[in-house]
């Protein structure tokens, strides 16, 4: 439920004017929930950043999230890729 | 890539008929800055808190939705985790809080100017929120607020 969560809080906060942008373990249910941005990373549930102690790794997908800001409107959905 | 068939089989089925919730966003906001002057808020759903603060509440029916605000100098070592879902395995944040809350990760991002500067202040809930009506109109509503009185230009969020 935290896929859920996290799109609900990042909803609200967009809602307000601040741009967010989410990662998430669950494609089911962020397609539902429906978030402004969503990087889906391919990892288990627990592991967001990918694996303890992998900085490079963990900046990577940092950075594609953030990434999501660029975009002219809104991008939902986005796949990363190691 | 974490799918549905990963889960327990009664999470699985729970989450299966849960009839998930949205909230409308439109027209949505941009960034009004390069990142590189941005200031940026983590947002973590791990139910993360500080040994000084109260754990999350893992009996309350249909989820805590109360949050902690975490001090953006804070050792992410040191963060207790308060989570009452089966399915967020824990090792790997044991482990590595960065797994889960990113923290010095985007500090290193600042030090290489990627990433203009942290707020102050974070946040973390507990995502294990079956019933999030109170975590849309009030808890959520009152982070954004903090977020504007601090001046943050863009937020990440992190599940488990």
């Amino acid at each position: 439920m935290c896929n859920q969560s996290v799109g609900l809080i990042a909803s609200v906060i967009e809602k307000t004017g601040l741009p967010t942008v989410c990662l998430s373990l669950l494609q089911e249910v962020s397609h539902k929930v429906r978030p402004p941005r969503t990087l889906f990373v391919p990892f288990p549930i627990g592991y967001p950043l990918g694996k303890p102690w992998e900085p490079s790794l963990q900046h990577s997908i940092i950075r594609e999230a953030l990434n999501l800001f660029d975009a002219a409107a809104p991008l939902p959905l986005l796949l990363f890729h190691e | 890539m974490a799918h549905f068939e990963d889960l327990k089989l009664s999470d699985r089925l729970f989450m299966q008929v849960y009839r998930y919730r949205s909230v409308d966003w439109s027209p949505g906001a941009r960034l009004r800055k390069p990142l590189n002057w941005a200031k940026v808020a983590l947002i973590s759903t791990a139910g993360l808190h500080l040994p000084t603060q109260s754990r999350f509440d893992t009996a309350v029916k249909g989820g805590d939705v109360s949050f902690r605000e975490l001090a953006s100098d804070l050792d992410v070592q040191q963060l207790k985790i308060a989570h009452r879902s089966s399915s967020f395995d824990q090792a790997g944040a044991l482990k590595d809080r960065n797994l889960v809350f990113p923290l010095d990760r985007f500090r290193e991002l600042v030090a290489r100017r990627e990433v203009g500067l942290l707020n102050r202040r974070h946040f973390s809930f507990m995502g294990s929120i079956t019933t999030p009506q109170r975590l849309i109109t009030q808890t959520a509503p009152q982070v954004a607020e903090k977020l504007h009185e601090d001046e943050v230009d863009a937020v990440f969020l992190v599940p488990v």
